[in-house]
């Protein structure tokens, strides 16, 4: 690890002025992915800004829709409101890491999570374009067993590995950041790239911004009654997705009225197309309209030696999850 | 000063400051491995030829550490102490503070040997920092017991012989004391929503033990003892 500066800093002013004077500077929240990048030399910043004791942005409010970005995942998950009105992000979160990083991480932290790719997180590999610009990519012809099947690049095949963010997709919510020019909104559909020429850049987040809440769309609490967050991964618990589906119906009697999807596990943002869900409306639901759904959403996938079976592993899992969700709460 | 002392991180000094800023802080770390690389085999060959002591001719290029002083609360005494920003709460508890109950097993949150619980909470005390910990209140595996009377966790840990190395056990204890305090709080687990119980505290069953103990590994596979006695130091909790 490199030697750097701490500071704590304990309003969102100090913050942001502290990383605008800094372009090498970054943020501390629970720190489960950054210190551990630091410790193999991936991330290397000269000054750590540790923001977790910033005044007012640790609560929950709103009956759930409007998140902190220090709210630790434990405490978000088990938030009363969030258990009752947004199940499908209370279940998401429960499905990653573990209790003690769960403890730790934050919701702005868990936004600005980096991949697992093996690659990007050993430096022995000379070639990686998100940790090296320009190096190349070892997951093309490597073991790519967790790499991305839709919308990757040619520099890029890494996947988002959060759980959070597919459930914040699903839901449509918003990131609320602060920069030293004000306050703006980023849809979460805008938030997390595709990796395109540039995969070191994760995020349209700016380097002088401070995430500071994240806000869920009153209507999407119609979701509670049928939604489902469905991890499958080569071991039950404590492991990251092969692949991940978050599921939402509104029903009406038996048709759908409204429904939410995103997956996980499959590309370098959540995947998630409004067309997949629109095809789902006004139809019964069943495994027949789960499965149009999915083939629309997985359309144009595109797998690589180690991982084509992800195609028809999530296309399974879509109606799984959405079989599932139907069900809905049992007590 | 030793070339070992720069190979383990410890604080070093950059020749100038003026080195500093000609180059970025990536720059300089892979200059000071190379370097050691060179200065480990001139010490090797030193040692061969009977000297005590090496000094390499080559100085490395390290950007110089930042040590601040930090005052943390552990197990109800405070201690001051000045650390590299660098320091882990984990490393600051065995290097420094000699309290090695608390193990370093994977040291990147996987394995939670490092289980610590900072205000009441369990977390890996290996990748939070000592700083960020400051202003907090820490218990490790030292500060369960109250003198000879052992915590009701550690009673069962050892009535059902949950353990065969001994190793993950501090980690296990920790992690188990936490867990009661998030049954009493009514924590879900992913296992509670999938069983469709989505409000108040679930029924314990040993599905859902697994599951709120998977942040803690064991690598003898102790696993069905250690789920005994979770299961009876939590009896009566859950419906």
């Amino acid at each position: 690890m490199n030697p750097f500066a701490y500071e704590r800093v304990m309003d969102d002013k100090a913050a942001v002025h502290a990383i605008a004077a800094n372009k090498d500077a970054k943020f501390l929240g629970g720190g489960t992915n950054l210190i551990d990048l630091m410790k193999d030399n991936v991330e290397h910043p000269s000054t750590l800004i540790d923001i977790t004791r910033v005044q007012g942005l640790a609560e929950v409010s709103n009956g759930g829709a409007m998140i902190g970005a220090l709210v630790r995942n434990s405490d978000l998950a088990n938030h009363a409101d969030v258990r009752k009105n947004y199940p499908l992000l209370s279940m998401a979160l429960l499905s990653g890491a573990s209790p003690q990083l769960r403890n730790l991480a934050t919701t702005g932290g868990n936004l600005m999570q980096r991949t697992r790719c093996y690659y990007f997180m050993d430096t022995a590999f000379p070639a990686c374009n998100k940790r090296k610009p320009g190096s190349g990519c070892a997951a093309l012809t490597g073991f790519n067993r967790i790499h991305a099947i839709l919308g990757q690049s040619e520099e890029c095949i890494a996947t988002n590995p959060s759980d959070m963010n597919v459930a914040l997709a699903a839901l449509q919510a918003e990131v609320h950041v602060e920069g030293p020019k004000g306050k703006r909104t980023i849809p979460i559909a805008e938030f997390h790239r595709l990796p395109g020429k540039t995969p070191q850049i994760d995020t349209t987040l700016k380097h002088e911004e401070l995430i500071t809440h994240v806000a869920l769309p009153s209507s999407a609490s119609e979701f509670a009654t049928h939604s489902y967050y469905l991890k499958v991964r080569d071991r039950q618990s404590y492991a990251f997705a092969l692949v991940s589906v978050a599921a939402g119906l509104m029903m009406e009697g038996d048709t759908i009225k409204r429904a939410a999807l995103a997956m996980g596990g499959v590309a370098h943002k959540p995947w998630r197309k409004k067309e997949a869900e629109d095809a789902m409306v006004g139809k019964q639901a069943n495994a027949q309209t789960f499965s149009a759904a999915a083939e629309i959403l997985l359309h144009g996938a595109k797998g690589y030696e180690h991982n084509s079976f992800k195609i028809e592993m999530a296309k399974n899992s879509v109606v799984r999850a959405f079989s599932l969700a139907l069900v809905g709460r049992t007590a | 000063m030793s070339t070992y002392e720069h190979a383990t991180g410890a604080p070093c000094t950059a020749d100038t400051a003026d080195d500093l800023a000609e180059q970025d802080l990536y720059a300089s770390w892979e200059i000071s491995r190379r370097s050691f690389l060179v200065s480990a085999a001139a010490v090797g060959t030193s040692a061969a030829a009977g000297m005590a002591h090496a000094e390499s001719s080559a100085h490395p290029k390290v950007a110089e550490a930042h040590t601040m002083p930090m005052e943390l609360r552990i197990n109800g005494e405070t201690h001051r102490l000045t650390l590299d920003t660098r320091t882990t709460l984990l490393d600051t508890l065995r290097e420094h503070l000699h309290l090695t109950g608390s193990k370093k097993g994977c040291d990147h949150g996987q394995c939670g040997a490092c289980t610590v619980l900072v205000d009441g909470r369990r977390v890996n005390s290996c990748l939070l920092l000592a700083a960020s910990a400051m202003g907090s209140e820490i218990t490790t595996i030292e500060g369960l017991s109250n003198g000879d009377d052992l915590h009701p966790a550690q009673e069962s840990f050892l009535e059902h012989d949950a353990f065969q190395c001994g190793y993950c056990t501090p980690g296990q204890i920790c992690s188990t004391v936490a867990l009661m305090d998030e049954l009493k709080r009514g924590d879900a687990s992913v296992v509670s929503f999938e069983s469709g119980h989505r409000e108040g505290v679930p029924p314990l069953t040993d599905e859902e033990i697994r599951e709120r103990m998977s942040g803690n590994l064991c690598r003898c596979g102790a696993y069905p003892n250690i789920v005994a006695a979770v299961r009876a130091v939590t009896k009566g909790a859950g419906a």
